[in-house]
């Protein structure tokens, strides 16, 4: 939005306006109080405000009378109608005058989020037609897609041509080259952007909990569920859900995606209300989809639903060049973070690093950065700070999956098996740990 | 306000354990670069209960916890471990003045337990230390983030909290005073 929405809160009691005042003033609107009809229409006289949010009882004007008076002014605010009880003939009688909604209080914080998220779309979209459309647009929030060669150019490029559109998007490339960071762009990048983006790591789940995180539950649906629980799918209305590793769901829940993409509404597990969605859908895979729909691993109607837009991260091999600008990235990310210097790095050190072959990517080149920074001089990167010489060439593995096993193993031996610490060292999550320690059978020394 | 040379205060109104509040007293070191320490206090809470919703009244323990703020300290952030609300709300996580140097945070509606999940105290800590984190951020100034992984993110569920990192962003920093 060009600029800041305006909230004019109409309420006689303190407590309320300054709550109010305090959660709006947080989410970065410019805000005004008014304690009464009579300051609030005063105050729409001399200026505009974008959303008008009146108590309906209050001493003197009520609300129902303030709205009308505010029409008369010919001000286009959109007007909100707060009530303590839920009065269904008044809340009735607003919206017949053309209140844009109404909100029983105390709000849980979502409704309010949702109703003035929905306020302020329908806002922006009448400052959308005023817009030029066809403007060029540069990409914003891109802060840690690095890189200036031609492979990282064009898949920017890819990245700035369908964050405008809504079709689904397939992200490919080998592990570690940051297909999650390309989905955040295009999220940032997309008329979505002031509605969340939601990622689910599909792999890190099993058939029913991954049916749970997407769905949701209702109270009760199961022991101990003691409150609605809300799907990730619910939680991306109006923005968009990343799903990860697509290529590891099951044939069932497959089928169950591919009539949600379809129909964009959902039951969560335990209910019977059907849920409509608004969302915008990014997968990522390491594998190839298309191989394995030619396999019969893949859904073939899924993957075309799926596959409008496909981006293909380039590997760090293939971009050698962008090596000195992610080092310079990470040694500013990490020595801020660790409360250093900023450390440059020397030639040798880095015509190494240009020379490796990164099976694990820029994700490899990050941890390598990150862990010379712990073990140098505090000035810059040398040679030796780095792992080659402990066995980290390619040369020493026979595959991505021996490096992944082999580097998996050592950090656990590093932090005792301790499952927590080694995932976030690894930046992973427990579970996907867990998967990888029983797809290699690693076992603790202590057992 | 930007982030200056002075402490930022802990304050335990739940009696949390050392190891917890000095996990939660690091991670807020780091983020702000601030030197932060933890008070314990032995704030009777049975007069900020409200019956009629069962929950612990935020604002006005906002404003109790004003009146005998650390002026030592350029924040002061209360732990709870009770549920919370504000006269509009029906519950919250954490709240803050904006700029102000007073702020609250409960793991109350953070624990996996209340949503019918299994009990994980790690994550738990991780979403008490973003809820601080953010609390925070309102206290030196910062507004809601649209950046998806700045934790600065507005959070009205639970699974919100988890989607976001424990970090504040370049642009977040900056606009806090801080280095990038």
């Amino acid at each position: 939005m060009a600029e800041k929405i305006s909230i004019l809160i109409v309420d006689d009691e303190d407590s309320v306006r300054d709550s109010l005042y305090n959660w709006f003033i947080e989410d970065g609107y410019e805000v005004e109080c008014a304690e009464n009809a009579k300051q609030a229409l005063s105050i729409l006289e001399s200026k505009d405000m974008d959303i008008v949010l009146a108590d309906i009882k209050m001493p003197g004007m009520d609300g129902l009378e303030m709205h009308r008076r505010i029409r008369s002014l010919n001000k286009d605010s959109i007007v909100i109608i707060m009530t303590a009880f839920a009065a269904v003939d008044t809340a009735v009688q607003a919206l017949k005058d053309g209140a844009f909604d109404y909100i029983t209080k105390p709000f849980d914080p979502d409704d309010l989020s949702h109703l003035i998220r929905n306020a302020s779309s329908q806002i922006s979209l009448k400052e959308e037609n005023k817009a030029l459309r066809s403007k060029l647009v540069s990409l914003e929030n891109v802060e840690d897609l690095i890189g200036s060669s031609n492979a990282m150019i064009n898949v920017l490029k890819e990245v700035e041509q369908v964050a405008q559109s809504n079709s689904p998007v397939i992200i490919t490339g080998e592990s570690g080259t940051g297909k999650e960071l390309i989905a955040r762009a295009i999220h940032s990048n997309s008329k979505r952007k002031f509605s969340p983006l939601v990622s689910v790591h599909c792999g890190a789940l099993t058939e029913s909990l991954l049916e749970s995180e997407l769905f949701g539950h209702e109270k009760g649906a199961f022991t101990g569920a003691m409150y609605n629980r809300k799907g990730r799918f619910e939680m991306a209305d109006g923005g968009t859900i990343f799903l990860d590793e697509i290529a590891t769901i099951s044939p069932k829940m497959q089928i169950e995606l591919l009539r949600v993409l379809e129909t964009k509404t959902f039951i969560r597990v335990g209910g019977n209300k059907e849920i409509t969605s608004d969302f915008r859908v990014i997968c990522a895979s390491n594998k190839n989809l298309k191989q394995m729909v030619n396999d019969g691993l893949f859904r073939e109607d899924l993957y075309y639903r799926l596959n409008v837009v496909n981006i293909r991260i380039p590997p760090l091999r293939e971009r050698i060049e962008d090596i000195p600008m992610l080092v310079d990235h990470f040694l500013k990310k990490y020595c801020t973070s660790m409360s250093r210097n900023i450390m440059s790095i020397d030639k040798a050190a880095l015509k190494r690093l240009e020379q490796y072959e990164f099976p694990g990517n820029v994700r490899e080149l990050e941890n390598m950065v990150e862990r010379a920074i712990v073990v140098g001089n505090e000035k810059e990167i040398r040679l030796k700070d780095l792992p080659f010489d402990k066995g980290m060439s390619t040369s020493s593995f026979k595959s991505l999956d021996d490096l992944e096993k082999q580097y998996i193993l050592q950090v656990l031996d590093k932090y005792e098996w301790n499952i927590s610490q080694s995932a976030k060292v690894i930046k992973v999550d427990r579970a996907t740990l867990y998967n990888k320690i029983k797809k290699y059978n690693l076992n603790s020394p202590k057992k | 306000m930007t982030v200056g040379e002075q402490a930022i205060l802990l304050i335990n109104h739940g009696n949390f354990e050392k190891e917890f509040l000095a996990a939660i007293a690091g991670s807020v070191r780091r983020e702000y670069q601030l030197p932060a320490s933890v008070k314990e206090s032995h704030l009777d809470l049975s007069e900020f209960y409200d019956p009629t919703r069962r929950q612990y009244n935020g604002n006005k323990l906002m404003t109790e916890l004003d009146s005998w703020s650390s002026q030592n300290h350029i924040k002061n952030m209360g732990l709870f471990r009770v549920d919370l609300f504000n006269p509009i709300l029906t519950y919250i996580f954490g709240q803050a003045a904006l700029k102000g140097n007073i702020g609250l945070a409960s793991i109350y509606r953070l624990r996996n337990e209340q949503y019918g999940m299994k009990k994980d105290d790690a994550l738990l800590l991780e979403r008490f230390q973003k809820v601080i984190i953010h609390e925070l951020g309102h206290m030196f100034g910062l507004v809601h983030c649209h950046l998806p992984p700045c934790v600065m993110q507005s959070s009205t569920y639970v699974e919100d909290i988890d989607q976001k990192s424990p970090h504040l962003c370049s642009k977040c920093r900056q606009e806090a005073g801080m280095n990038k």
